[in-house]
């Protein structure tokens, strides 16, 4: 069973179309990556998964509910594209903030600043941070209370590729764990490090499948490759 | 719970900001001793505007501190982040009430403790009266501008709507020109002004007549709370655009 299921959605922003019949599914228990250029309409769907987005037509089901669910808030994990913490408190500040919120035990604050490598940055202040320093510190807080979904809208742009494969690892063990990932990307490169991809161009689904899939039947090496092979077929 | 979390969180980030504390502190003890030198000849003006302006100052300073923290809220996607989370909008609200109310609580002490001691202002009824009233306020202005700040795209307009919401409202108080004096028209718009009972509370404590009308101004003004508080919620949305 997927733990997201769009049906024929409909977005518009602004007297803009930006998803104009987007229907897919998410998989459970595994990470799967969204993937495609800016303007796509990647965060659009983010922001429809995590339920914050209105939209015009169709719906989006998530863990068995409709998105946006009171009883998904706390099973559900966002984080949004521009890091959402409270740039004049410190990172553990932020994050027993937030555990209070959403009602995640103390504990739950250690082991967010510990899963993302930040346990000498702690006691921060989070403007005095490096952009990737700041964008992990909202990453923290989304995996507070072990959410089932978690939707991360580019968690992994501008950091240095040591710290981004151990993010993608960090992905993969929380997905080990039972967790289902959606993880939005505008590098192509990341789309290999995903158990499944959903290529977005223009609002539409160009494709759905694993990795090995995709370059088996565009017969490339590279996802650039594979997305231009897609796109002008 | 979840409004005491809120709270903590918003004192928290102005502990971060000493130089706001001191100037929410500072502004209103010096315009009050400014006030006092300025009329030094005259003193029953100081009297007379001494009060008012002790129980009316918290509004205005929490009004704009709150209408820019929640503007940036909105901005930078921690409300976002927070209505996609488990927290009520009630919780919110009242966390920040709860918060501004504790400052202007600070802020009222203080002021008052100047005001009453080295000015030597004097008022015929309890003090601490005053300094209640200017808590309510205080609450009031927070409560306006968590509402405010949601016609507010930058901290450019947040900072206009005070000149906007706040001057006539204090104009037509009743604290310049008696409301009685006021041309018909503008007593009709001082009636519909929540700062006008704001104002008229403090003038009956300033001058020890505690009538039915003090009852009504006091409970005019928290219903004003509740009215702006829950503007505000309608204001705040889980799903956006």
């Amino acid at each position: 069973m997927s733990a997201v299921r769009v049906d024929h959605l409909r977005v518009v922003r602004g007297g803009t179309i930006v998803l104009p019949d987007l229907s897919c599914e998410v998989a459970r228990g595994v990470v799967t990556g969204l993937l495609g250029p800016s303007g796509s309409g990647k965060s659009t769907l983010i922001r429809a998964v995590a339920g914050v987005q209105r939209i015009a037509g169709g719906g989006v089901d998530v863990l068995g509910r409709p998105a946006g669910s009171p009883e998904l808030r706390a099973r559900v994990g966002y984080m949004t594209q521009a890091p959402s913490v409270y740039t004049d408190l410190t990172l553990r500040e932020n994050l027993r903030f937030f555990a209070r919120v959403i009602g995640a035990p103390a504990s739950a604050i250690q082991e967010a600043i510990d899963r993302v490598a930040l346990e000498e940055h702690a006691d921060r202040v989070v403007s005095r941070m490096s952009g990737g320093q700041q964008s992990r510190t909202s990453l923290a807080a989304a995996l507070l209370g072990s959410p089932e979904l978690l939707v991360l809208d580019e968690p992994t742009v501008g950091l240095d590729p040591l710290l981004r494969r151990d993010l993608w690892n960090l992905f993969h063990e929380l997905a080990h764990a039972g967790a289902t990932l959606l993880v939005s990307s505008h590098v192509m490169d990341e789309a290999d490090r995903c158990d499944a991809l959903l290529l977005l161009r223009d609002g539409r689904v160009v494709a759905a499948d694993t990795p090995d899939a995709i370059h088996a039947r565009t017969g490339t090496q590279s996802m650039d490759e594979a997305f231009l092979r897609l796109v002008e077929s | 719970m979840r409004a005491l979390a809120v709270a903590a969180r918003v004192l928290a980030q102005l502990r971060r900001d000493p130089r706001t504390i001191v100037l929410i502190v500072a502004v209103p003890a010096l315009l009050e001793t400014l006030l006092k030198e300025l009329f030094a000849g005259r003193s029953e003006i100081f009297q007379h505007v001494g009060a008012p302006l002790l129980g009316l100052f918290p509004f205005v300073t929490m009004f704009l501190v709150t209408s820019i923290t929640m503007l940036r809220e909105r901005t930078t996607g921690t409300l976002e982040r927070l209505m996609a989370s488990p927290l009520r909008k009630l919780d919110l609200l009242a966390g920040y009430g709860l918060a501004f109310g504790c400052v202007a609580a600070v802020q009222a002490g203080v002021v008052s403790a100047l005001t009453f001691g080295a000015l030597g202002l004097d008022v015929a009824g309890p003090k601490p009266v005053v300094a209640a009233l200017a808590v309510a306020n205080a609450v009031l202005g927070t409560a306006l501008g968590l509402f405010v700040s949601a016609f507010a795209e930058t901290e450019f307009q947040a900072v206009q709507f005070m000149p906007a919401v706040v001057l006539p409202q204090i104009m037509l108080s009743g604290l310049f020109v008696a409301r009685g004096d006021m041309a018909t028209w503008l007593r009709w718009i001082s009636d519909a002004l929540p700062l006008t009972y704001a104002y008229d509370a403090l003038a009956h404590t300033a001058s020890d007549t505690f009538d039915a009308r003090f009852g009504a101004d006091v409970g005019v003004v928290c219903g004003c709370i509740l009215l702006a508080l829950a503007l505000g919620a309608a204001t705040l949305r889980r799903r956006t655009a």
